[in-house]
This record gives C-alpha cells, sequence and structure tokens, in this order.
C-alpha cells in the first residue's frame, strides 16, 4: 500500500493525487494554529531538497472542525500525524480523534522545542486514544534499534521510517545559509540508503508493522523498502515533481515484484533478510504475516 | 493540472535569456500569468515558469539561467523530451479598461501572451542593461527604459489598469502608486501545486501559498517576513 509521507500532500488542494493513495496522511497537527517558518523555507541540493516549512497547521481546533470533515469526503482512509511540545500536546490530540490512523511526529527537525522522549510520548498518547498509533522516528539517533524497541514497550502499534535529516544549504555567492531558518530536513533521493537501513535495522529489533519511506522514486525503490522490512511504503519528495507518480509506482512495485518471482509485492517483506540467521522464536514467515495484517487493518 | 511529456521545439537566446518552445500537444495554456512545472534536467525539483508564448502548435517559456536548474533548461536541444505540469496558479484578471502591462527584467517573460490576449496594449519595460533589453522585442507596443531609468519614472498619470511582473522592489513601487494594480510574485517553488508549502509569502498579514493564492494578487498586502524578522 502507498501513502503519501506526512506533509508532501495537501489533500484539499489536490484531492485527484489524494485518491489515488491507499491512504492520505496530513500535515502535523498541533495543538495551536502555526503559521510556520519565515520564507524562504525550501532549497533544492544535488540528491535532494531541504525544507523547513516549520509544522505551518490550523491547530487542533481548525484541523477538526474545518480541515477533517472535508478529508473525509474524499473516500480515502486518513492518519493524522500528531505534534505538539510536550506529552500532554500530543495525547490530548490523540484523545479527540476518531475514525483515524495516528502517526505520532516524534521527529520534526525544524522545531527546536524538545517534546520529551519518544516512549513517553507514546506512552501518554497510548493512555488517550485506542486508535492505531505510529511512531514516526527520526534517523538521526545512534541506536534507532533501541528507540523502535521503547516505543513498541510504550504502546506504539507501528513505525512511520524515516523523518528528514537536518541539512544546510549555503547559498554559494555570499556563504551564508538559504534558508531563513538556518537549516532544514533533508529529503529526496539521498535519503533512501539511510531510510534502508532503518527500515531494515528496526524490521529486527521489533514486531511492528513498518512504514518505509525516504527518496522512494521508483516501484524498485518501493519494493526495496519491502524487502528491508516495510509492510507500506509513503511518498514524499516524489510527489512535489510528479503529482502523478503514486500510480506510476504503483504499477512498477508490481512489475518489478513479479520480475523476481514474487506474486504479490509483500511476498518480498524482508527479502533482504533472507540470508541472514534469525534468532529466537521470531521466524520471517510469521513476522511477514503481523506485518501485513497490521498494514491491513490501520489502513 | 495535467502532466505531460513535451517534446523542444528550439531554445534561442533573447539577450540573457533563453526563449524555450516546446511542442504543445492538445494542453491548454491557461491564462497569462499562470505558470507550468518544468522538469529541469537531472535536477530533483521542477522549475515554475509562466507562459510567454503561446500559438496553436506551441508554448514558449522565457528562461533566466540564474541556476543550475534554469541553466539546464537552456542548454535542451530540440527534439528531447521534458515533462510540465499545468497551467497552474491564478493568472491576470483580463477584464480590464485601460491596461497598462508592466515589465521588469526577467519579469518581462508572461507579458507577451499577455499583450496577445489584450490586442497589444501600452507596456514599460524596464532592464539593467541594454543587453537584458533585447528580450523587449517580445512584448509589441512596448516603451523600454534601462536604469538607472525606472518604469515607475514612464507611469502615465490618469486612471489605468496596471498588470504587472517584474522584481520585488519594482512591484513594491508600482503598489505603492497604483494600488489596484495586478502583480506577479515570484517565490521559490517545489511543487507549484499546493502540497509543498515552500512559497508562502505574506498576504493580508498571513502566510499563503504563492502557487494557490497567485502568482498574480491584486490589492494584496505581500510583506516581507524574513525582512521583519531580521
Amino acid at each position: 500500500m502507498l501513502l503519501n509521507a506526512s506533509g508532501c500532500l495537501d489533500a484539499l488542494t489536490a484531492p485527484e493525487v489524494a485518491r489515488s493513495l491507499d491512504a492520505f496522511v496530513t500535515k502535523t497537527i498541533t495543538p495551536e494554529p502555526r503559521g510556520g517558518n519565515a520564507p524562504v523555507r525550501i532549497a533544492e541540493t544535488k540528491s535532494g531538497m531541504l525544507n523547513s516549512i516549520g509544522l505551518a497547521n490550523p491547530g487542533r481546533e481548525g484541523f477538526l472542525v474545518e480541515t477533517l470533515p472535508q478529508l473525509r469526503e474524499l473516500g480515502v482512509p486518513i492518519w493524522v500525524s500528531v505534534g505538539g511540545f510536550s506529552a500532554d500536546d500530543y495525547a490530548e490530540t490523540c484523545a479527540v480523534l476518531k475514525d483515524v490512523t495516528i502517526e505520532l511526529n516524534l521527529s520534526c527537525p525544524n522545531v527546536d522545542d524538545a517534546a520529551g522522549t519518544s516512549a513517553e510520548i507514546v506512552a501518554a498518547c497510548r493512555e488517550a486514544t485506542t486508535l492505531p498509533l505510529f511512531a514516526k522516528l527520526s534517523p538521526s539517533v545512534w541506536d534507532l534499534a533501541e528507540q523502535a524497541r521503547e516505543v513498541e514497550a510504550a504502546g506504539a502499534d507501528g513505525l512511520s521510517l524515516v523523518n528528514t535529516l537536518r541539512g544546510l544549504a549555503l547559498d554559494e555567492r555570499t556563504l551564508r545559509p538559504q534558508l531563513a531558518a538556518g537549516t532544514g530536513g533533508y529529503s529526496g533521493p539521498a535519503l533512501k540508503p539511510v531510510a534502508l537501513a532503518a527500515v531494515y535495522a528496526c524490521s529486527r529489533a521489533v514486531d511492528l508493522p513498518i512504514v518505509g519511506m525516504g527518496g522512494v522514486r521508483t516501484g524498485l525503490d518501493a519494493l526495496e523498502l519491502i524487502a528491508a522490512g516495510a509492510s507500506a511504503v509513503a511518498l514524499g519528495t516524489i510527489l512535489f515533481s510528479d503529482p502523478a507518480s503514486v500510480a506510476r509506482i504503483r504499477t512498477e512495485l508490481a512489475t518489478e515484484a513479479a520480475a523476481r518471482g514474487f506474486g504479490h509485492h509483500l511476498d518480498a517483506h524482508r527479502a533482504a533478510h533472507s540470508s541472514l540467521q534469525m534468532s529466537g522464536s521470531r521466524s520471517g514467515n510469521s513476522r511477514q504475516e503481523k506485518a501485513a495484517n497490521g498494514a491491513k487493518s490501520t489502513a | 493540472m495535467r502532466r505531460q511529456r513535451l517534446r523542444v521545439a528550439g531554445a534561442e537566446p533573447v539577450g540573457p535569456y533563453t526563449l524555450l518552445r516546446l511542442g504543445r500537444s492538445d494542453l491548454d495554456a491557461g491564462v497569462p500569468g499562470q505558470f507550468f512545472m518544468l522538469e529541469a534536467p537531472g535536477r530533483v525539483l521542477p522549475r515554475p515558469m509562466s507562459v510567454c508564448l503561446a500559438t496553436p502548435a506551441e508554448l514558449g517559456f522565457l528562461i533566466d539561467p540564474v541556476g543550475p536548474g534554469t541553466r539546464a533548461l537552456c542548454q535542451l536541444n530540440p527534439g528531447e523530451t521534458l515533462h510540465v505540469l499545468g497551467p497552474l496558479g491564478n493568472g491576470f484578471d483580463l477584464d480590464v479598461a485601460r491596461p497598462v502591462l508592466v515589465g521588469g527584467g526577467i519579469g518581462v517573460a508572461p507579458l507577451p501572451y499577455l499583450s496577445e490576449r489584450l490586442g497589444g496594449p501600452p507596456a514599460l519595460l524596464g532592464f539593467r542593461s541594454e543587453w537584458h533589453a533585447e528580450a523587449a522585442a517580445l512584448v509589441p507596443n512596448a516603451e523600454v527604459c534601462v536604469e538607472p531609468v525606472y518604469v515607475t519614472d514612464l507611469l502615465p498619470g490618469g486612471s489605468v489598469d496596471v498588470l504587472a511582473c517584474g522584481p520585488e522592489p519594482m512591484l513594491d513601487a508600482l503598489r505603492a502608486l497604483v494600488p489596484d494594480a495586478q502583480l506577479a510574485w515570484e517565490a521559490p517553488m517545489a511543487c507549484g501545486y499546493g502540497a509543498c508549502y515552500g512559497c508562502v509569502v505574506e498576504v493580508d498579514g498571513e502566510l499563503k501559498r504563492l502557487c494557490v493564492e497567485g502568482p498574480v494578487l491584486q490589492g494584496a498586502l505581500r510583506g516581507d517576513l524574513a525582512a521583519q524578522s531580521n
């Protein structure tokens, strides 16, 4: 199944693109409205792009009253990306959501205020809701697998891997930052090996379905993430350059899977791990089924 | 909004700029002031370009090679293909009684198509050098000035409908003189269709996406938040 990465599509200005997805993921919603960062907010680099949007969003009330009812009319399952500046911020938003999957944005690189540890936030949200909770983690940590185990123990139902990396682009002439905010989140093709490594490591560490994302441009990119351990794939930067890419990648994914002898692309799930000695009771097959079922039940 | 692969019909220099002509297929050219996202060969993101010329067979885009993406576009050869997405955004309101077109530098880009649709109204074009001013040949009925003379020095008195595109200082100066002028603004864009929130500008005190609200804005206050926060 294909989703958009949070913040990479406005379903209300491009409903036909949203409808081509298996689920639509909203921009991150914070308790209060945010205008976001001052421009300049984006900069292209040789192998990707930087953004410093800064969690621009209508706030919890505005989202619930204005945005969400319109999103429901699209007829696409909705994932709400939830953000905040304390565990309570996250939990209070989770508590008022219904009939959606929740993705906890635990890793926005464009907001400085620390919100607590990922596990604390997940635990608070777990108390607040029975809805499926996906934890979106940053790859910028020394031991991502350990963080994955912590959020699993805290009650997460799945992982979204990965968010952008913090990056900096300088103006060639002035040698000053191109973005008004200085640094931004780095995304695009350069992120793919980082995403693959994160999915691969977390897939071995936890028994949770994983939405893989980072630099996906083709069906083969998506298949690689599935082979690394993802059971769903999200598209980010590619949507900016090609809003029609969802249908193309879906077709390519089936073709690339078939070319490798897989009847369904999810049959390639964890194929990258198959030559490894699996330890303990975690056999590849049982996790594959669980991951696939988990993804289905949430979207 | 359609994404389509078009074939390069030609790419000719116009002063320092390049007029990139693409076989139009059956693509809607849109309203003057609207833009297309042009795939920039070898780059991650496409580039927003307003329609400069629209004939039954071709769409023309006037491009200033200021960075790697625009340079790659200017170096395209006839027969090569590229994806374009559009038409996007809001163009000029053509229901005007006494139109005067005003352009500065590469801001002349949307004016040839606009002039054609308005029946060749008077145009005032400003450039930084005689070389840049070669682009004035694309706009009929144009009065041309070169720095240190500015287009605002040439603006006629009385009630006119100003439709303008150019650098921010020029648009700010025009807005001060003609508050209801239709002004086509520019901002870096990743997507051009409202997805990235990268192209926000301050409109009436709020940050809004230029690709969705503009790029042509009329009578709106467009402040520079970056400047204010420094």
